[in-house]
């Protein structure tokens, strides 16, 4: 069986239950999205996956892997890479730096890692910017460079952190765009949280949503956003 | 399109360069003893401060307790020459080992508890105490009384026993110097310093990335304590005596890295040039304040203006000096770590 599955996974924070039995499926090629507002989850639930903290319950598979347990360069390694939402570029280095550190991952030759950082960076409008600091981008540049870097080490699955906060509806298209040629040409799956509704609705097959911790509804985009149960702890009346 | 990692060193940077190795070349034939002695030191730091920038300034972890492996290094050796007669070449590799063992102890300890920063530091000054403070009882390699090394046909130079006079040294420590440098940007420009950097600048991002930090941060603490230790073989049989006192003390640790800083963490030229300009500035100081420690009795003058000194430049140079220096001398490129 490949693809991502979640089943019956809980993480509590002191006295806060970040996540709580939520369980659901990634199948293999496709985009999947996760909604819900501020602090029902997401980013934990994204952390789980990622090996960043360990799940108190529930079991996480990746394809016949179990995930829950392993470090974050394990889960790298069987071909998850994930951006951060409050990004983490290697401020010091270059924009080519950053991403040939992602691109090393898949190769020991510095030379080739280079060329492949470039074909990125230059599908990501980033070519122009690559001798940089990446600490000296603007904010949706430093996005971007999270998703290059993410890219870089050829993952089967991208989990993508609010990659789109923060930029304008044109540059969302494009990001969109973006997404859907790899995920068509690469055959990457994606998993993103976002909260820009624009691309949920224009990406994903299929949506997510968590509240205080808990999945309460799952479908396509377009049922989602009828749900009564999402309008009212989220996307709100105005929405319909 | 380039094909390595390695940012091409314009010409200027490199005729820079050339000269300075012919100068250092040639000066024994040029200059006076008092003069090579300095300049022994000054390299003697450029080669300690290079290694020590191997793992705070590349791998971005603190290490306040280099003196331990600088000792563990200068004892090995020493022991194995004085008493079974070992090359001090053999006793460098030894004591290379024994360091990079101590090294990857500590990190261990330190990585897998998830000590850092600070406290990681703390804990690289508490090996280097205690470890002075064992060497004290240790008599079987002299104890608080000291340990020597056998001093003979100082006349003749003798590179295989590394027996001989202050210009052999200088060439040793010019050769070690040199060579680490070299070292350096070689690892720079691989794998092992892409990931050595990314640590350094977010580790939790570079985990992301596939990197397993903690082996490559062991490998840092590795490599540098094994070329300290190196350096310590070289200043035993240089100096002919060893106290546990000086040899492990946390002055001699701040020492090592006071070049790097100075010059520039995390930069290849940063401690050549931190080396160049503080040991001149302590020796100057030394000359210059004399008639005043004679004239008033002020004893540790010369502490307090040098200590003055290095607030100042890094007060005005918070990134060390060479950066400034490269921008200066329109070496914009050879700033960053990879040059």
């Amino acid at each position: 069986m490949s693809g991502l599955h979640l089943r019956d996974v809980s993480k509590r924070f002191r006295g806060l239950q970040a996540v709580d039995r939520v369980s659901f499926d990634v199948a293999e090629g496709a985009i999947v999205a996760l909604i819900g507002p501020n602090g029902a989850g997401k980013t934990t639930t994204f952390n789980l996956i990622a090996g960043v903290t360990r799940p108190d319950n529930g079991e996480i598979r990746f394809g016949d892997m179990r995930l829950d347990g392993r470090k974050p360069h394990q889960v790298c390694a069987a071909g998850i890479a994930r951006t951060f939402q409050i990004v983490r570029p290697f401020g010091e280095l270059s924009v080519e730096e950053n991403v040939v550190v992602g691109c090393l991952h898949v190769t020991h030759d510095i030379g080739a890692a280079r060329s492949a950082a470039r074909q990125i960076l230059e599908r990501l409008d980033l070519w122009s910017k690559r001798a940089q600091r990446a600490a000296s981008l603007t904010l949706p540049d430093r996005k971007r460079l999270e998703v290059a870097r993410a890219l870089g080490t050829r993952p089967q699955l991208l989990l993508l952190d609010e990659v789109m906060a923060g930029l304008r509806p044109t540059e969302t298209d494009q990001m969109v765009a973006f997404f859907r040629e790899i995920n068509r040409d690469l055959g990457i799956t994606i998993l993103l949280i976002e909260h820009v509704m624009r691309a949920v609705m224009a990406l994903a097959q299929h949506v997510i949503v968590l509240n205080y911790g808990k999945k309460i509804a799952e479908g396509r985009p377009d049922a989602i956003v009828r749900d009564p149960a999402v309008l009212e702890c989220y996307l709100g009346e105005e929405a319909v | 399109m380039m094909t390595t990692g390695v940012a091409e060193v314009p010409w200027r940077g490199r005729a820079l360069l050339a000269v300075l190795l012919a100068v250092l070349v040639v000066a024994p034939f040029v200059v006076s003893s008092y003069l090579l002695s300095v300049l022994i030191l000054v390299l003697y730091f450029a080669y300690l401060g290079q290694a020590w920038n191997i793992m705070m300034g590349f791998a971005g972890q603190l290490s306040l307790g280099h003196a331990l492996y600088f000792g563990l290094g200068a004892y090995t050796a020493a022991a194995l020459y004085t008493k079974f007669g070992v090359t001090p070449w053999a006793g460098m590799a030894a004591g290379a080992i024994v360091s990079a063992v101590a090294g990857a102890f500590i990190g261990a300890l330190g990585f897998r508890f998830r000590i850092g920063g600070v406290y990681f530091a703390l804990l690289t000054i508490a090996f280097a105490e205690f470890t002075r403070i064992l060497f004290d009882h240790i008599d079987w390699v002299g104890g608080t009384a000291g340990f020597f090394l056998p001093v003979s046909n100082r006349d003749t130079n003798d590179l295989w026993n590394l027996r001989g006079d202050p210009t052999m040294f200088y060439y040793v420590w010019l050769a070690g110097a040199g060579g680490v440098l070299a070292l350096c940007r070689m690892l720079l420009s691989s794998r092992l310093g892409y990931y050595w950097l990314a640590i350094r600048e977010d580790e939790l991002a570079a985990q992301a990335l596939g990197i397993n930090t903690f082996r490559y941060k062991i490998a840092a603490v590795m490599l540098s304590a094994a070329l300290t230790a190196c350096g310590g073989v070289v200043y035993a049989f240089y100096n002919n005596n060893l106290f546990p006192e000086p040899i492990f003390s946390v002055a001699r640790s701040i020492d090592m890295l006071l070049g790097a800083v100075t010059g520039g963490v995390g930069t290849l030229m940063g401690p050549i040039v931190g080396a160049f300009i503080l040991t001149p500035l302590g020796e100057g100081l030394t000359v210059a304040l004399e008639p005043l420690q004679d004239l008033f009795k002020l004893d540790g003058i010369k502490q307090v203006f040098y200590g003055l000194c290095v607030v100042l430049i890094v007060i005005f140079q918070r990134h060390g000096v060479w950066p400034y220096l490269a921008r200066k001398l329109g070496l914009r490129q050879l700033i960053g770590a990879r040059t």
